[in-house]
């Protein structure tokens, strides 16, 4: 597991969309990221990842630890030839880079970009959007997600990312972001 | 105090052009974000070269809605990435090109091109090399023109 660099030793960052930490997988792999002490300073957070898996499988996101059937989503995808939806209403985890598959090719890593809103709410469960896509040269696919935590509504202070099997490849690299409402 | 998200440079056509390029990109931010607002004089894909790469080393992979149905289609070992497409009508283009400035993977783009009166579309390019991306030149499939009043931005976004 890696976890995230904070950039709170850092003099905060100007504007209203902050770096809050990045990873950079390094040599031999990560099974997992973990970004922690998530501070309450903003108003939505997004990631922004390039990675590659060893196995074919998607990058799997949790929250705050939660392990339990707390989550769900639905999914609009193209792989290229057709067009299709899915949703889940009862899993472990919400999911991203997923049918689209990843890279076989060292050198062709996925990206995608989730949107986390309103984090710290106590009030609300909490909603994700992802665009997702790999694309391969004659394979690949793309993906835009929803995804729904809805354990007891608590503020987000950690995210976990991890595959379902194998581990997050060298080079991949997870940015997570703050914005700030007025 | 850095800032995290910031323009880069911004070109607005005074007159058709069938090409508009950014060049001597910085290796400074993390990723870039080109927004592109605008028309063109016939229905096209929205065309991205990099580093004037003229060779067959583009791809992608999309999906769109087009009111009535959806649909995925795909474009491999092109001299193009063709990611999005551009109407005669307001359409917006968003590319995000993450970690462009890396030497040791091949760079992925992640495109929605929006119009309200013809589709909303996904996708993710592709370009074969290794290469840092310095320049970004935007054109269309098939040599048409972007529109007199064409907007075309470019951001980079600064990781920790």
């Amino acid at each position: 597991m890696i976890l995230g660099i904070l950039a709170s030793s850092q003099p905060a960052a100007a504007g209203d969309y902050e770096s809050i930490a990045t990873v950079t997988v390094g040599s031999g792999g990560s099974s997992s990221i973990n970004f922690s002490s998530i501070a309450s300073d903003w108003t939505h957070l997004q990631l922004r990842i390039i990675a590659n898996v060893s196995t074919t499988d998607a990058i799997n996101i949790r929250f705050n630890g939660d392990t339990a059937n707390n989550y769900a989503l639905h999914r609009l995808e193209g792989n290229g030839s057709a067009a299709s939806a899915s949703a889940s209403t009862t899993r472990n985890n919400i999911a991203i880079l997923t049918g689209a598959g990843f890279a076989s090719t060292a050198s062709t890593f996925g990206a995608s970009i989730v949107d986390i809103l309103d984090y710290t709410s106590t009030n609300k469960a909490k909603t994700t959007r992802a665009l997702s896509g790999s694309d391969r040269n004659g394979s690949g696919g793309i993906e835009l997600d929803s995804g729904l935590w809805f354990a007891t509504p608590a503020a987000i202070t950690s995210i976990n990312l991890y595959p379902s099997s194998g581990t997050i490849s060298q080079y991949s690299h997870f940015a997570l972001y703050g914005i700030k409402s007025a | 105090m850095p800032t995290t998200y910031e323009p880069i440079a911004t070109t607005t056509l005074g007159s058709t052009a069938a090409t508009v390029s950014f060049t001597s990109i910085s290796g400074s931010y993390t990723d870039l974000i080109l927004i592109v607002s605008g028309t063109v004089n016939t229905n096209s894909y929205f065309a991205l070269r990099l580093n004037s790469d003229t060779g067959n080393n583009y791809s992608n992979t999309e999906m769109d809605g087009n009111g009535t149905s959806a649909s995925s289609n795909r474009n491999s070992s092109n001299n193009y990435m063709y990611n999005g497409s551009i109407f005669t009508t307001q359409t917006n283009v968003i590319n995000q090109i993450q970690n462009y400035s890396n030497s040791t993977t091949y760079k992925t783009v992640l495109t929605r091109s929006n119009n309200a009166g013809s589709i909303v579309k996904a996708s993710v390019g592709l370009w074969r090399s290794t290469s840092a991306i310095t320049s970004i030149e935007c054109s269309t499939a098939g040599a048409n023109t972007f529109s007199s009043g064409s907007t075309f931005t470019l951001y980079g976004i600064k990781a920790a």
